[in-house]
């Protein structure tokens, strides 16, 4: 719908182009769209392709995958919270092998771009799920979630530590095809996210994915017990978008050339926007999906709307855009000479 | 197996009708695209509130009848009953308020191919959709006794639809309000010992659907049931809606209500463990001493 507004002549962004120029690098990983489906929340793509051309967006992120079929947790396994919602699935799935012949064969033959999300609970268990990935081959990227508990850390996930976040990375880089670019997923619930950035980029990894869940809980006030059977669940939606934003400019600022798949709580386009001027090269779509089955599409339109809109010739000039030296506005009449940007006379706007 | 809503579409739908009826309310809305798509046990996702609601996630909802209604095209009717603050945001709208749909979803009920004999059993707003399920069986020369109950007269559903389509209909209510006192499962179980019956339809609470298989299955008589499981997607991707369903090489796997329900063969889920992760069951997790 947006996607065909055209306005010619006002600027380089829409000098009659027809097509907008959305590619964009993600370390190694080329895309042709920086929407992506947020893992967990697509499956393996095949359903959501009855709402929308699964290829025509950035790719699809799958379901984490571990080495063996998982029956994931008990009922009830979700909980709505404000403009979010809570789960503890368990990461139910098929095992690594039947994900290969099933869901990895279909998306290679309906041609979208895939990133497949690894999960395991020990370092070991990540090796083997990407060395059969290797194997198999088929895919674009490996996605690492280190976000699942670690059996052999009294169930601590590996994501809140640098040593065993690293070390799972080191464990997956091994395992895999030089050439396959490695983004590690961080939780947000750690102490200072920049020093697990840090520590899984010289691990191997290509760059991060930014965020996943935040534990949360929610009580049922009618049987006045934990909501989900889990007990705890991981938090998502809207709700936790500025929590996103802030970890991607902190880690943007940290690292300036790290590659970030920004995600969490993206509902509009505008919203994937501020993701990317905060520093993501990508955005992933997650809970929204639950909400609007098209929701990636829709986004994709709307981001290029929004970019459109405010001169951008193309997708990568506003990655990390909000990064830029602050600009002083000054008197029409003043001359360049006469400013001294520490003079608290002078306005001057970071918008 | 199933795992696909592949004739599923999303549309923008708009109300025609909210009418009170007991403690529920039924809710009559264009969807063009999808009731001329839609089979009996199949349902669809509300979205809640508008573009900018804080209520994420949509509701879903059996689907009752489709219609074919000259100048609106395809409409369809389902029941709400307002419990919560998504339901009774749905229940306030009114004539021409826009509704985001997605349908129609899941696995509807199997229908036989020679005229045979029904006994279908709704408890509460359950049986909805066996008032579309009891048109398409009588269609195919079906005889079709309806059993419906509630806890009390108010929570009863469908009773003048049902006494149009079905053959008999009997009434039962916990506290004798209407109809005989007592539970559906001990009229279906009357029913069951007087006559030959080929298959039993059911929609309604999961211990209603439990007695309901249960009563079926020792009398070798064949059961669909369709549960109502809370789910966050509709469509297959989330994972929440899942039960333990034992399948046809015997192994016990967690499905998705949503794509390989909401009906079910009442043999095959096992009730009385739903809310665990049954013994046996494909990949769970053995816990370490």
């Amino acid at each position: 719908m947006t996607g065909s507004v055209i306005v010619t002549g006002k600027s380089p962004a829409t000098s009659g182009d027809l097509t907008f120029d959305f590619s964009t690098s993600v370390g190694s990983l080329e895309l042709i769209s920086p929407i992506l489906t947020a893992s967990g929340c697509a499956a393996a793509g095949r359903e959501l392709d009855n709402y929308f051309d699964i290829t025509e967006i950035g790719g699809i992120v799958t379901k984490s995958i571990m080495l063996a079929p998982r029956s994931g947790r008990a009922t009830p396994r979700m909980a709505e919270t404000p403009s979010g919602m809570l789960n503890s699935i368990g990461l139910q799935g098929p095992g690594v092998e039947s994900f290969i012949e099933n869901d990895l064969v279909w998306l290679q033959q309906r041609g979208a771009r895939t990133i497949v999300s690894i999960a395991g609970g020990s370092a070991e268990e990540f090796g083997k799920v990407a060395a059969k990935l290797r194997v198999a081959g088929g895919f674009d990227a490996i996605e690492v979630n280190i976000s699942c508990p670690n059996v052999e850390d009294r169930g601590q996930v590996f994501a809140c530590r640098a040593d065993t976040a690293a070390n799972v990375i080191q464990t997956v880089r091994r395992n895999s095809d030089n050439r396959i670019p490695i983004f590690a997923k961080l939780s947000p619930d750690v102490t200072d996210i920049v020093e697990i950035a840090v520590s899984v980029a010289q691990a191997g990894a290509t760059g991060v994915s930014v965020i996943n869940t935040l534990l949360g809980m929610v009580i049922n006030t009618n049987s006045m017990r934990p909501a989900l059977a889990g007990v705890t669940g991981g938090l998502s939606g809207p709700a936790i978008r500025p929590v996103a934003v802030r970890c991607i400019w902190q880690i943007r600022n940290a690292l300036p050339d790290l590659p970030i798949i920004g995600m969490g709580g993206v509902r509009t386009g505008h919203d994937a926007l501020e993701m990317v001027l905060a520093g993501a090269n990508a955005v992933s779509v997650g809970t929204s999906i639950f909400n609007d089955p098209s929701a990636p599409m829709r986004i994709q339109n709307e981001l290029e709307h929004e970019l459109r809109s405010r001169g951008f010739a193309k997708f990568s000039q506003a990655v990390s855009y909000a990064h830029r030296e602050v600009e002083y506005t000054l008197p029409i009449d003043a001359r360049t000479d006469d400013v001294d940007p520490t003079d608290e006379n002078w306005d001057f706007i970071s918008e | 197996m199933a795992s696909m809503n592949s004739g599923a579409i999303q549309v923008r739908g708009e109300v025609l009708d909210v009418q009170r009826t007991g403690k529920y309310f039924v809710m009559s809305v264009t969807a063009p695209g999808i009731a001329e798509r839609t089979q009996p046990g199949q349902f669809v996702t509300v979205g809640m509130g508008g573009e900018e609601s804080s209520m994420i996630l949509r509701r879903s909802f059996a689907i009752q009848r489709v219609q074919s209604r000259g100048m609106y095209g395809g409409t369809l009717d389902f029941v709400v009953s307002p419990v919560g603050k998504g339901t009774q945001w749905l229940t306030k709208l009114r004539r021409h308020d826009p509704l985001s749909l997605v349908g129609p979803l899941g696995k509807p009920f199997t229908l036989p191919t020679k005229a045979v004999t029904c006994v279908l059993v709704g408890g509460g707003y359950g049986s909805a959709p066996l008032i579309m399920l009891a048109e398409s069986l009588r269609d195919r020369g079906c005889r079709v006794d309806t059993i419906i109950g509630a806890s009390t007269e108010k929570k009863l559903y469908g009773e003048l639809d049902l006494k149009r389509v079905s053959t008999s209909l009997t009434l039962t209510t916990d506290d004798g309000t209407a109809g005989i006192p007592g539970r559906v499962t001990d009229a279906l179980a009357n029913v069951l010992e007087s006559s030959p019956v080929d298959v039993v339809y059911a929609c309604g609470p999961m211990p209603m659907l439990a007695s309901v298989a249960e009563v079926s299955t020792a009398r070798k008589v064949f059961s669909q049931c369709s549960v109502e499981e809370s789910m966050a997607c509709g469509i297959g991707v989330c994972m929440t809606c899942v039960l333990p369903v034992i399948g046809d090489d015997g192994v016990t796997r967690m499905l998705r209500s949503c794509v390989e329900g909401p009906v079910f063969r009442g043999d095959r889920v096992r009730w009385s463990e739903i809310g665990t992760i049954p013994d046996g069951t494909l990949g769970k997790e053995v816990v370490r001493p």
